[in-house]
């Protein structure tokens, strides 16, 4: 698949502003101003990228507690993001959600999810809804290889199949489980076998490779739409980072880590655009300052935010209150 | 009026609800081509079609997870779980998902998601199908209870919960299916959630009844009644919202309160019930509450069994002649 210049500095961008963002989040984490906990999505950039690069800006996606990347390449702004982080009355979510539920139904983002897994039945469920109303909308539904292990996977992948639901089942494979390696919680060496199980096919692709990603999901979404079911798409991109921030991973040997980052998604997605002279450096360095520029004034926009008032905690769980 | 059943009130309020608004569809186990377990769902498929009326696998926890989905996208599903003993197979999705979502994203959508249940004491299920887990959904934040005793009830009570914006968790009975026969006017017409109907009248003592119970209750108010003792029978129809007001006018006026439910005694529908009557109405009590419950044990096959753990009429009676005497 050939891509125009103009889309490859996209990626880039939308790459870099997931990097910067997660950079960005945990030096003020480590500073105390979010509450609760991170969970970095530094190292599986390519993959919402290439995904969310081959939906239209009508279809939907559900992100995982790792979130963040999947939310801003559907789009959202960075500015609300860190506000919700922050459990600020600006955020998303009206601070109720925080790192791990950020939403923005407007943009197609059916919800990022704390439970593992905890997004496949409902990203089933609204390619169910898609399908029912004949709206030609796909669903991307990123989760990660831990989640495969869980009942709601197995339910929901089934159900998808059986009726050929427009969906992409997108495995974000990082390697592990917080402690537990996928190769010590799964009897397979390929993952996309699962998919042979509800009768869908499976494709692996280096989820470090953004085009590679954005090829696979562009045929999986094609086929999405032309009704004839659910893809497994299964990224591998080993985990660089810790589950969460502050998880010092003493049960992974240093060299994994190590290699994972020598195959780092973003300086190997900006060596290729260099040498083959697809954006020039100017170019690189311009989106650089666009980002930078774009944190710096969503921290501002952060920090000066007021909270919410107390009493909004009684707030929108009904349509019709009831307490 | 004509009088009908309880199943076939609740096939017609789903239905007229179907018919009503397209975007109404209906899933789950076995309910498209045999019309469900207990026959609920009966027609629904010849006259709606495969697309709304749609035969699900045996995956609840994918059966309310895809509701809650496809709510989130405009369309307004009404699920089947089988038993209430397999909301123990979703409680993830429900607790979670179902009753979170629109909270924890700050009211961003609405999320109009029926699952309709049924409770099933005193069929001999023993502990696996014998559900009465209205407790736990009363427990979750986010989702309403209804746990309607008549057809009427459960007729206008569902087609309410189909309409609105909020998801509802609806138990019925297995028992009142078909036993349950009553008044339903042809004419449309809902009732409220949060408005509790007094069953019958009465100055002495207030039985606080629910779903089965309430049949319970108006036979024990009949034996009560040749011994002089007038019960006043308050049926509260939707546990979130509960029609506290209501309760608490009549203990005001009876000064004593029984909670009759075929729930678990512990923790459950009886005590918040009890909880908010002290709080509102604590001075015009003049004996302790009594209770009337299934005994806190899972639910013994065999008949004598399960009828010695389950709450009964003369159960009810006793408690009363105990707090009146």
């Amino acid at each position: 698949m050939t891509l125009s210049k103009e889309k490859h500095a996209e990626f880039y961008e939308a790459m870099l502003r997931i990097r910067r963002f997660e950079e960005t989040a945990i030096d003020v984490f480590s500073q105390g101003k979010i509450p609760g906990f991170i969970h970095s999505y530094i190292g599986e950039e390519a993959i919402a990228v290439g995904v969310c690069g081959a939906l239209d800006p009508t279809d939907y996606i559900t992100g995982t507690h790792r979130g963040h990347g999947h939310c801003l390449a559907k789009g959202m702004r960075m500015d609300r993001m860190f506000a919700e982080l922050y459990g600020k009355a600006t955020g998303y979510n009206k601070g109720k959600g925080g790192s791990m539920h950020i939403s923005d139904f407007g943009c197609g983002l059916l919800g990022c999810n704390g439970i593992v897994a905890g997004g496949i039945g409902l990203a089933t469920g609204a390619a169910w809804g898609s399908q029912y109303k004949k709206d030609g909308r796909v669903v991307a539904c990123f989760f990660g290889d831990g989640a495969s292990n869980r009942g709601s996977f197995h339910e929901a992948v089934n159900m998808g199949s059986i009726w050929s639901l427009p969906i992409l089942y997108v495995l974000e494979a990082n390697g592990w489980g917080i402690s537990l390696s996928t190769w010590n919680a799964i009897n397979l060496t390929d993952l996309t076998e699962r998919a042979r199980a509800y009768g869908i096919p499976g494709v692996g692709v280096d989820g470090y490779d953004v085009l590679a990603v954005h090829e696979a999901a562009s045929a999986a979404v094609a086929r999405a739409r032309r009704g004839e079911g659910p893809t497994l798409l299964v990224c591998y991109a080993p985990r660089i980072r810790g589950h969460e921030e502050g998880d010092p991973q003493t049960y992974r040997p240093k060299e994994d880590v190590e290699k994972a980052k020598l195959n780092d998604p973003l300086p190997r997605y900006r060596s290729l655009l260099l040498e083959n002279e697809i954006v020039d450096e100017a170019r690189l360095s311009d989106i650089e300052a666009t980002v930078e520029a774009e944190i710096e004034a969503a921290l501002k926009f952060a920090d000066e935010s007021p909270y919410p008032a107390p009493e909004e905690a009684l707030e929108d769980l009904f349509v019709e209150e009831v307490l | 009026m004509r009088e009908i059943t309880f199943a076939e009130a609740v096939n017609e309020g789903l239905r007229e609800e179907m018919a009503r608004d397209p975007m109404v569809v209906t899933l789950g186990e076995d309910i498209a081509a045999i019309g469900g377990n207990f026959g609920i769902t009966k027609g629904l498929l010849a006259e709606f079609g495969p697309e709304r009326v749609k035969d699900t696998p045996i995956s609840e926890d994918a059966i309310v997870g895809l509701s809650l989905g496809a709510s989130m996208v405009g369309v307004r599903p009404v699920a089947e779980i089988m038993f209430s003993t397999f909301l123990g197979c979703c409680m993830e999705e429900l607790s979670n998902q179902v009753g979170a979502i629109r909270y924890m994203n700050g009211g961003q959508i609405t999320t109009p998601v029926v699952i309709r249940t049924c409770n099933s004491l005193g069929r001999s299920g023993a502990a696996q199908h014998s559900g009465r887990n209205e407790a736990w959904i009363m427990h979750t934040p986010g989702i309403k209870v209804a746990i309607p005793s008549t057809p009427y009830d459960a007729k206008g009570l569902l087609k309410t919960a189909i309409r609105a914006d909020d998801p509802v968790v609806f138990f019925e009975h297995a028992l009142l299916y078909y036993q349950a026969k009553g008044p339903v006017p042809e004419e449309e017409y809902t009732i409220p959630f949060g408005v509790a109907d007094v069953k019958r009248k009465g100055g002495d003592v207030t039985i606080v009844a629910y779903q089965l119970m309430v049949r319970k209750a108006l036979e024990a108010a009949e034996i009560l009644a040749a011994e002089g003792i007038e019960a006043e029978v308050v049926d509260p129809r939707t546990l979130v919202p509960l029609d506290v007001g209501t309760i608490v006018e009549s203990v005001k006026k009876t000064n004593r309160l029984i909670i009759a439910s075929e729930e678990c005694g512990r923790a459950g529908v009886n005590g918040e019930i009890a909880f908010r009557v002290i709080e509102e109405a604590f001075d015009y009590l003049d004996a302790p509450i009594a209770r009337v419950t299934a005994a806190n044990v899972p639910v013994p096959f065999s008949p004598p069994l399960e009828k010695f753990i389950m709450p009964k009429v003369e159960d009810i009676v006793e408690a009363t002649r105990r707090l009146v005497g």
